[in-house]
């Protein structure tokens, strides 16, 4: 398998693209008219790119988990779901 | 990166079988046939699905089931390819329960088929009461009648806590042999809990809304591959049929050894097939 360095020589090209069409895409939509003050999923796409700046060896889990609704435990209770054996 | 490329290039020379373990032939051309064919697809399983709109009655799922069961087998045959399939009313369409008990229902009548694997995709969509209902009513079906089960995950926002509840409800059945049962479209923030409970695990490569072939071999990477498969879910939407062969090509530029990759494409869908009764297919090296 290759190394570290082996694998940021092959892939930097290719993120170096992703992260202009990140800002490119972000710019896109600050150039055009109207307003998303307030709209949550600019606030979602801010909170996964400081993700993504983090030293972690997980981010693309924590960003799933990001982008995904809460998991309630208690959620048969709620349905007034019976437990079957 | 030209010789890594060059590399995975003289490899697909030498192409590599494989198995498609979740692809939706009824929503495809005949020409993806062939390109399946040419690129070494061997085998096929189709689980019922949403045909983007939503079916009026049980009849239409009568008709969608003898599609299934008659008619693309003999598509697939003529490029040689083995077609198999999984019998439900998807998570979607599971909203109108009534709707759902008919075809449930209905189900049986087909079970003998000679290419039926099994009961999915079931599962959920929008995390519902109602799916949920649906959804245990399949697994009691699937237990009753001694089939294996194909389980759809939500997707996007929806698949962690979707995930989640599924595993709550495969959990209240005791007698469900977990070995049997494959949780299919996970990710990053899913594989671990379905792999670690002792079920298969299936990741879907979807453009933009699932796992790239990259990620996937990402996810290979860090989990391992037992019970772990890969497929197009080729549809009718956003899709790519031949994207098994992109992930072999992405692994092969990584430098995977060829066993690992056959495991993943062919071994592994074989291994968990063969645990049903109307499964049979030899390892083409062997023949």
């Amino acid at each position: 398998m290759k190394s570290s360095k082996e694998i940021l020589d092959s892939e930097f090209l290719d993120l170096r693209s992703k992260l202009l069409d990140l800002a490119a895409s972000l710019d896109r939509i600050d150039r055009a008219e109207g307003s998303i003050a307030g709209d949550e999923r600019m606030q979602l796409l801010a909170a996964g790119i400081a993700i993504i700046a983090k030293d972690d060896p997980d981010r693309a889990h924590q960003i799933q988990h990001l982008f995904s609704r809460e998991f309630d435990p208690q959620w048969k209770q709620k349905f007034n779901m019976p437990t079957r054996n | 990166m030209e010789a890594e490329i060059q590399h995975a290039n003289q490899k697909l020379a030498t192409s590599m079988y494989y198995i498609d373990p979740h692809i939706h032939m009824v929503s495809r051309t005949t020409d993806d046939y062939e390109t399946l064919a040419r690129m070494g697809c061997v085998a096929i399983s189709e689980p019922a699905f949403w045909a983007g709109y939503d079916r009026g009655s049980a009849d239409g799922f009568r008709d969608y089931f003898v599609q299934l069961t008659e008619v693309e087998p003999l598509r697939a045959a003529a490029y040689g390819i083995e077609h198999f399939t999984w019998l439900c009313i998807n998570a979607k369409e599971a909203e109108n329960v009534q709707l759902s008990r008919d075809v449930l229902k209905m189900i049986p009548e087909f079970l003998d088929c000679p290419n039926v694997l099994g009961i999915g995709e079931i599962g959920l969509n929008k995390n519902t009461p109602n799916e949920s209902i649906i959804f245990q009513e399949h697994l009691e079906l699937a237990i009753e009648y001694d089939q294996q089960i194909l389980i759809h995950t939500p997707h996007l926002e929806d698949k962690y806590q979707g995930t989640r509840m599924i595993l709550d409800m495969l959990a209240d059945h005791s007698q469900l042999d977990r070995s049997r049962v494959l949780v299919d479209h996970v990710e990053e923030h899913t594989v671990r809990a379905v792999i670690d409970a002792g079920y298969w695990a299936g990741m879907t490569l979807y453009p933009v809304t699932k796992c790239t072939p990259a990620r996937a071999a990402d996810i290979i990477e860090t989990v391992g591959s037992e019970r772990l498969c890969v497929n197009s879910a080729g549809d009718w939407g956003p899709s790519k049929p031949t994207a098994v062969p992109d992930l072999i090509f992405e692994m092969r530029k990584r430098g995977h050894r060829e066993a690992q990759i056959k495991e993943v494409v062919f071994d592994n869908p074989r291994r968990f097939f063969n645990q049903s009764k109307n499964f049979q297919l030899s390892d083409p090296e062997d023949r």
